[in-house]
């Protein structure tokens, strides 16, 4: 595939599959007012996918479309890291992974707002404003569950446990991010992690979960990869057979 | 309102079509108000003809309304008799609730929502109701992307507030 659109699904299926996992919330919320909040960044990250598959589609030419390429692709031509595609879990759990994420989209798309590629970087500098809200929510959310009450935190700390052997994926550079970057229309994701542990491990503290395992010791332990390169747990594929059903059943159906 | 690049007599007459076309979120605002349109000219659209270019930026990238104002737009534009124009997503700059107009924040606030403070946003926001700018945030999220859910301490009244939301300075020109 073209090295530079395969960037843009990745991007692309980052944010659609985070957002449909936070939209699961819709509805069932533990507040409506964080039932709303987390349905309407699902929205921002529906708009952000929107855009990118947009672009991806004219980047691809022939007959795809920002719908296809959505609704058409299977788990295998997925780009999305694994981290987004897990299961809701509670709503720790949720609020941790929006929060791991949203600082690195945030470091990502900063990077991204001056890509060569004039397109990518207007969606990211629009994105990033998103962003840095979705980042202060998330973050102000950890801290208030950590350092909660006593079930909070443990269900925090459950979390991190979870979640932390997923995010090593963010920093390995897949191919077509080593592309992107060489050509000035990406970011070498291993440049981002110091930055990212350094905020992470700050927000943790402040949460009461950087107990005596720092992250940066975290850090060093192995991870779960694969999700890049289209190898995906099994977790997505019954996500896509929930989203893609309609397209699938009824081919070219539109409302 | 940012004035499209035009001084002609037609283009403004397009213009004032837009000015019609309301925000379906917020029904007091219209597209022009919100400072949506960045642009309206006369060029060669897809199809080879000449036309009316129109570039409109969306507001939060995930903003349901985004796909009904283009609908809303099109009506509007064929129901003028104007059938040669293209419709342009334009992202870049991105849109900043600096570019709504001084008359929209009128109406908004008339309308019982708090306008938006000038970036950065740590001005103080001032209830729509009684004008006290004691007021406290309920919930950075409220009804709609764009807005927060805030309560007046002086009057008890829980109102919505437009939240600053994007970057100025980036050389349009805002009046």
């Amino acid at each position: 595939m073209h090295p530079h659109a395969e960037y843009l699904l990745h991007l692309a299926d980052n944010a659609l599959v985070l957002s449909h996992r936070n939209s699961e919330w819709c509805g069932h919320g533990p507040e409506l007012e964080q039932d709303i909040a987390l349905s309407n960044i699902a929205l921002d990250l529906l708009g952000q996918a929107r855009h990118l598959y947009r672009h991806a589609a004219t980047t691809l030419g022939g007959t795809n479309t920002e719908d296809s390429l959505a609704y058409l692709r299977d788990t295998r031509a997925y780009r999305n890291i694994l981290l987004v595609e897990l299961p809701r879990g509670d709503w720790g759990f949720t609020i941790l992974r929006h929060y791991l994420f949203s600082e690195f989209s945030h470091l990502q798309y900063t990077a991204l707002q001056h890509a060569a590629d004039t397109q990518l970087a207007a969606i990211a500098a629009k994105a990033l404003v998103e962003i840095a809200y979705h980042r202060r929510w998330s973050g102000e959310w950890v801290v208030r569950l950590g350092d909660g009450t006593d079930e909070s935190h443990r269900r925090m700390a459950t979390a991190l446990d979870s979640l932390w052997p997923y995010t090593g994926e963010m920093f390995d550079a897949a191919p077509y991010e080593q592309t992107a970057t060489a050509q000035d229309s990406g970011i070498d994701p291993a440049t981002l992690r110091a930055d990212w542990l350094r905020q992470v491990e700050q927000t943790l503290r402040e949460a009461t979960l950087a107990d005596d395992r720092s992250t940066l010791a975290r850090a060093q332990t192995p991870h779960h990869k694969g999700g890049k390169q289209g190898l995906h747990t099994e977790h997505l594929g019954y996500l896509l057979a929930e989203m893609q059903f309609l397209q699938r059943a009824y081919p070219g159906n539109e409302w | 309102m940012v004035k499209p690049d035009h001084t002609d007599g037609p283009a403004d007459a397009i213009h004032l079509v837009l000015t019609k076309v309301k925000d379906p979120e917020i029904p007091v605002l219209s597209i022009v108000d919100l400072g949506i349109v960045r642009e309206v000219r006369r060029g060669p659209l897809a199809d080879g003809r000449d036309g009316w270019q129109i570039a409109l930026s969306p507001t939060y990238t995930g903003c349901p309304a985004t796909d009904m104002i283009h609908q809303q737009v099109r009506i509007a534009l064929y129901a003028a008799g104007v059938t040669d124009f293209e419709i342009e997503t334009r992202l870049a700059p991105p849109w900043t609730t600096d570019w709504i107009s001084a008359a929209g924040r009128e109406k908004l606030r008339a309308y019982g929502i708090a306008p938006p403070q000038p970036w950065p946003g740590d001005g103080p926001v001032a209830c729509p109701r009684c004008g006290d700018t004691d007021t406290a945030l309920l919930s950075e999220f409220g009804s709609t992307p764009c807005k927060s859910l805030r309560q007046c301490r002086a009057c008890l009244e829980p109102f919505d507030h437009f939240k600053c939301h994007g970057r100025a300075g980036n050389g349009f020109r805002i009046t």
